[in-house]
């Protein structure tokens, strides 16, 4: 088979991708193609006549050189006398241009449509199925590259949109991406119970993931449910081009994405209809610089050498994120690695996003790289504290010790001596900043005095200082498997400040006085000076606690604090606290040097966890009603909103149709117990599953400023509490720094910083809190993700892979399935067809003669892979199932 | 975009065509310029470059006069319409200073301007048109244009360009080649095989400068036989036309030849 120069290079001009595909199909030793290269050849090189189309002077410059080449053919074979002249082979033309073929018969060339040449093949049938439909017979000549159209609607004046949201008709909220399908975003906003949603590139609108942006919502007859599908980007979209002097108008990947939504809404079930709507204005933009790696097939040259500037695609970490369209003349250097790219803008008549190029953060899969990016996608600061910072330290630096109590000294001034209390505490394992301390003790009349001792933050980092300033930006420590990045300098973290053993430290107790039956009688607030006497882990402490032979006063107090502890559970599940579940697992790293994980386990949770958990809530709450108390206007507490109830209406639907359960979600009481009934009794995981999954159901705590809001939304629903705060951790919270303070003011011991009294001040501060909050959860969750992944690798190298996992979700083509053991959320999509019933979460997979129908809920068993995606370097989590089918070539 | 070309193909072909160490097509015109003493257009593809010698002659600034050489004086224009994008170049364009500057110096050490005490040889360069290799045009060019004024040189001048694609060397770049690769120019004397310029504005693998300076010193010789045909043709040509006025024999061509040479 040969190939013409003329048609690759016209193939190269129409998309990228192809070409490099043709040409690794050209390459491969067993397909015997090769390239001729007409142009270059002075035979049949063809030059374009006047007033003749690009694509009219390729037409001719293909027949000449089928000419040639049947000449060249017979040239080539000289008539041997004497010899029967062999038959020559006859040089066809292969196109599906009819105009192209006609004109070629008329030269007396012989041709055939692609079509008309593989029905003469052996087994024809199987190929012609792969061929594009017959009918299309002429092929669209390239066009011109004329003035670009605009791909999306124009933004309304941002004057009209504030007049919009104003007046109702328009609706403003955070866009969000749906990590399945990125041609479908959501927002949410107040007006409607469920989020609006937004379907197709047009009715997005250029918004990205993050962005303020202005909705308006379809009358209700044109409301549409989300799709069902999964719709990968990249599979999609892998024939589009960098280059933007490319047409971009109705090419065939458009084409091919409005497909992909046509048949979505033709299959589209009558059930859960949503309002949707369309993107008309971009309050405003949420741009950041986005961790990318470039994708190899969008570039031009791959030659390391290379200088030219180039146009390449940067495919996003983040699946909610559209690809960026980048120029840079270092692209081949960057492949491989992990950069950084800004968004710089997006044009209307501009498919993607243009950015640039930041910096590049290393190779691809390195920890360093990956470590770094989590740290940038997430936005969390990490850079060193500054010298200012430090200076705000004592200037004792780790020599700093309590000095002698005497009645002069400021470090004394309204401390209590508790130094003679049995006082531990109780933390993880290899905890450095230990930030509380607790202790029990009988008293003579028969109640129990409890105290919890929390590291004095405040004494050390003052109001208005850079430290101050510093700390409120990081908001809180955030933690990666291997990495810790602090809110406060280490050597108060993990030294001053942290309530080491045998040391003595300064501190803020709450010491209540409670019934044996661990109801408050009494409860005071004091700053204070303690000396520990032990760290415990959790599990030393059970081992402790559990160890009868001991009964020194240290596992005496431990015992007493525990049997408080089990009563106060008691009593808050009774109030209606929900016991949730998360997906947790720990990481189990070789040596702190090396940090290769080696396994992957899940959480253990022990008695003492609980113990040390029930009297941080209730300090937390003593504190919270103690300075809303006094500062009923600048309060800094913390609520989780009831969920509404929407929000479980699918979860709800599952339960009911699936197992036959009902999930009562009047109140968070009517939760807790429904949730305690949703059990298998076959399968112990399946109560977690549904409390992993409720749990997504609901919405996130949050600070707040208690003047900022209605005194009856204060409550915390998961808690079941009227009113929490955020007291006993302020090493790793800047929330708790603000409670300790305005607690220190509420007792006398400080005035407030006028900070404090202002309202708008402390709603800024809290704003930002949130957010970081907000990040750094996600970030150690990606943190353990990826090690989870690497360790996945390492195993999966050895064996294969095989978990048990429950179905949470059905798609059209896959299914979301949840592997406890390790803690992550896996796709298993299908190629081939598969019947999918969305009223009742089942598909339906024909295989070998039979069918298997599989439902949300059942337990299946898949097969994990770890794969390094081709283009992006991506190291990702492939999933197929094992049981009850083996999915692979599916 | 300029990146939708492939500088070198999976079947071994350049952008237009060229094999990795093939040159573009030569052509020297030394037909009389005005009232040049010298002059010299050479074409290498589509870069056409078109030198001026006067001298030479009595210096006209005395500050510059030097007492015991001649002083070489080059001045560059660059004509707006020589490029795809036309842009008009002011006479003390950075770019252009540097290329003359660079022109100059590889000349003092071949022109014989110790004979020329106290006088200057101007030498003007007009670019008309630009496709890459515009340095090897001009020192190709000017080599021409000295030798048909006249004026003693120790040996040739043949310069050429050559970049690096990947781990391929490569000859003669276009522009497109030039704003790909890393690039060097090379001008050596075929003669005695000494080299009097080598620039490179771009980073270049320390492995790879060793096969491509070897190369473009070889191709510089094969630019030689092109430039000395065109000279002995002119040559030939003038004698012949010195004997239809004078009628007399002249000596034989082959001491010209030995002469032009030199």
């Amino acid at each position: 088979m040969i190939l013409l120069q003329t048609v690759v290079e016209e193939v190269r001009h129409r998309s990228l991708p192809l070409y490099n595909r043709l040409k690794a199909l050209v390459k491969s030793d067993d397909k015997r193609i090769w390239i001729f290269y007409n142009e270059y050849r002075s035979e049949t090189a063809v030059i374009r006549e006047e007033g003749e189309s690009p694509n009219d002077r390729n037409d001719r410059g293909i027949r000449k050189a089928t000419a040639w080449y049947n000449n060249h053919v017979s040239l080539a074979r000289p008539p041997v006398r004497g010899q029967a002249k062999s038959p020559l082979p006859t040089v066809v033309l292969l196109t599906d241009d009819v105009a192209n073929r006609q004109k070629a018969e008329r030269e007396g060339l012989t041709c055939m449509s692609v079509r008309k040449y593989v029905e003469g093949m052996k087994e024809s049938g199987q190929l012609l199925d792969l061929l594009s439909v017959a009918g299309s017979d002429t092929i669209e000549p390239t066009q011109a590259v004329a003035a670009r159209q605009a791909l999306y609607p124009d933004y309304l004046p941002m004057a009209t949109l504030l007049a919009g949201i104003k007046s109702g008709h328009l609706h403003q909220g955070h866009f969000n991406a749906n990590q399945y399908n990125y041609l479908e975003g959501s927002v949410s906003v107040p007006a409607f119970e469920k989020p609006v949603l937004l379907i197709g590139r047009e009715h997005m609108n250029r918004a990205v993931q993050g962005d303020i942006v202005a909705v308006e919502v379809f009358d209700e007859k044109d409301w549409k449910a989300p799709a069902d599908e999964v719709v990968d980007q990249e599979a999609t979209l892998k024939n589009d081009d960098a280059d933007d002097s490319e047409e971009e108008g109705e090419d065939d990947e458009a084409l091919a994405e409005r497909k992909v939504l046509q048949t979505e809404l033709a299959k589209q079930s009558t059930s859960s209809k949503q309002p949707t709507g369309r993107v008309v204005g971009i309050v405003k933009r949420n741009w950041r610089s986005y961790v990318c790696h470039i994708d190899s097939t969008s570039l031009t040259s791959t030659n390391p050498t290379s200088l030219s500037q180039q146009t390449v695609f940067a495919t996003p970490v983040s699946r909610l994120l559209p690809r960026i369209r980048l120029r840079t003349r270092q692209a081949p250097m960057l492949i491989g690695q992990k950069i950084l790219v800004t968004i710089d803008r997006w044009e209307r008549t501009s498919r993607y996003p243009e950015g640039h190029f930041v910096r590049a953060l290393g190779k691809v899969q390195s920890k360093e790289a990956e470590q770094e990016s989590l740290l940038l996608e997430f936005d969390v600061p990490y850079r060193p504290f500054g010298k200012a910072i430090l200076d705000c330290l004592p200037p004792e630096g780790d020599k700093w010790v309590v000095p002698p109590k005497s009645a002069t000294d400021p470090n004394w001034r309204d401390r209590e001596d508790l130094r003679d209390l049995i006082v531990c505490s109780i933390d993880p394992p290899g905890c450095q900043d230990i930030d509380d301390a607790l202790h029990a003790r009988r008293l003579p009349n028969g109640n129990i005095e409890a105290g919890v001792h929390i590291a004095d933050v405040s004494h050390f980092v003052l109001p208005d200082t850079p430290m101050d300033h510093e700390a409120a930006a990081r908001g809180t420590t955030v933690y990666l498997v291997d990495k810790r990045i602090d809110m406060l300098p280490a050597l108060l973290g993990t030294n001053l400040c942290s309530l080491r053993p045998h040391v003595e430290r300064l501190a803020f107790s709450v010491i209540w006085e409670l019934s044996p039956e661990a109801e408050i009688v009494n409860v005071r607030f004091t700053k204070s000076v303690i000396a520990s006497k032990s760290a415990f882990t959790y599990e030393e402490a059970q081992v402790r606690k559990d160890d009868p032979k001991l009964s020194d006063s240290l596992t005496e107090s431990i015992r007493l604090l525990n049997d408080l502890a089990r009563k106060l559970k008691a009593a808050r599940m009774a109030a209606g606290a929900l016991n949730l579940a998360s997906p947790e697992v720990k990481i189990q790293l070789d040596s702190s040097e090396s940090s290769d994980p080696i396994d992957v386990e899940q959480k253990e949770l022990r008695e003492t966890n609980s113990l040390v958990e029930e009297f941080m809530l209730l300090a937390n709450i003593s504190v919270a009603g103690k300075i809303q108390e006094t500062f009923p206007q600048t309060a800094v507490l913390r609520r989780h909103l009831p969920p509404p109830k929407a929000n479980f209406e699918k979860l709800q639907d599952i339960l009911k149709k699936r197992r036959g359960m009902t999930l009562d979600v009047s109140s968070s009481g009517a939760l807790a117990s429904s949730l305690d009934r949703c059990v298998d009794p076959d399968e112990p995981a399946f109560n977690t599953l549904v409390r992993i999954m409720a749990t997504r159901c609901m919405l996130s705590a949050e600070y707040f400023c208690s003047g900022s809001v209605a005194r009856d939304t204060f409550g915390h629903y998961g808690l079941a509490s009227p009113i929490y705060t955020h007291f006993t951790s302020p090493i790793r919270r800047y929330a708790d720094v603000l409670a300790h303070r305005q607690l220190s003011a509420a007792i006398g011991y400080t005035s407030l910083h006028p900070s404090l009294h202002s309202k708008s001040h402390v709603e800024r501060v809290l704003e930002v809190v949130n957010k970081r909050h907000r990040m750094a959860q996600m970030a150690s969750r990606a943190s353990v993700e990826f090690y989870v992944g690497l360790a996945l690798k390492a195993r999966s190298e050895k064996e294969t892979v095989i978990e048990d996992a429950f179905v949470i979700r059905t798609f059209r083509n896959g299914l979301g399935v949840f592997v406890s053991r390790l803690g992550i959320e896996g796709l298993v999509t299908f190629k081939r067809e598969i019947q999918f019933d969305a009223d009742n979460y089942v598909i339906t997979i024909p295989a070998d003669e039979q069918l298997v129908a599989i439902a949300v809920f059942d337990k299946v068993k898949v097969l994990v892979e770890v794969e390094q995606d081709k283009n992006t370097q991506r190291g990702r989590v492939v999933m197929s199932l094992a049981h009850p089918i083996d999915s692979r070539g599916m | 975009m300029s990146s939708r070309v492939e500088i070198l193909n999976d079947g071994g072909f350049r952008s237009d065509g060229r094999k990795q160490y093939e040159l573009r097509d030569i052509t020297i015109d030394l037909s009389q310029q005005g009232t040049a003493d010298g002059s010299a257009i050479i074409t290498h593809g589509l870069t056409q470059v078109m030198v001026t010698v006067f001298g030479p002659r009595e210096a006209k600034m005395r500050s510059q006069t030097l007492h015991d050489r001649a002083v070489l004086n080059v001045e560059m224009s660059v004509a707006p319409f020589s490029t795809g994008e036309r842009r008009k170049r002011s006479r003390a364009d950075r770019r252009i200073l540097e290329l003359s500057a660079a022109i100059e110096s590889t000349f003092e050490p071949v022109v014989q301007t110790s004979l020329y005490p106290r006088s200057q040889i101007d030498i003007y360069i007009h670019v008309l048109q630009q496709d890459g290799g515009l340095l090897q045009a001009c020192i190709n060019a000017t080599t021409l244009a000295l030798i048909t004024a006249g004026v003693p040189l120790l040996d040739f001048v043949c310069a050429v360009s050559g970049g690096v694609h990947s781990t391929e060397p490569l000859l003669d770049l276009t522009t497109l080649e030039e704003n790909d690769l890393p690039n060097l120019t090379v001008a050596v004397m075929p003669r005695t095989r000494k080299v009097t310029l080598v620039t490179m504005e771009t980073r270049l693998h320390v492995e790879r400068f060793r096969d491509i300076f070897e190369l473009a010193c070889e191709a510089g010789q094969t630019i030689h036989k092109e430039m000395k045909r065109a000279v002995k043709d002119r040559t030939v040509a003038l004698v012949g036309a010195m004997d239809a006025g004078a009628k007399h024999p002249s000596g034989d061509p082959d001491r010209d030849l030995t002469m032009e040479d030199r």
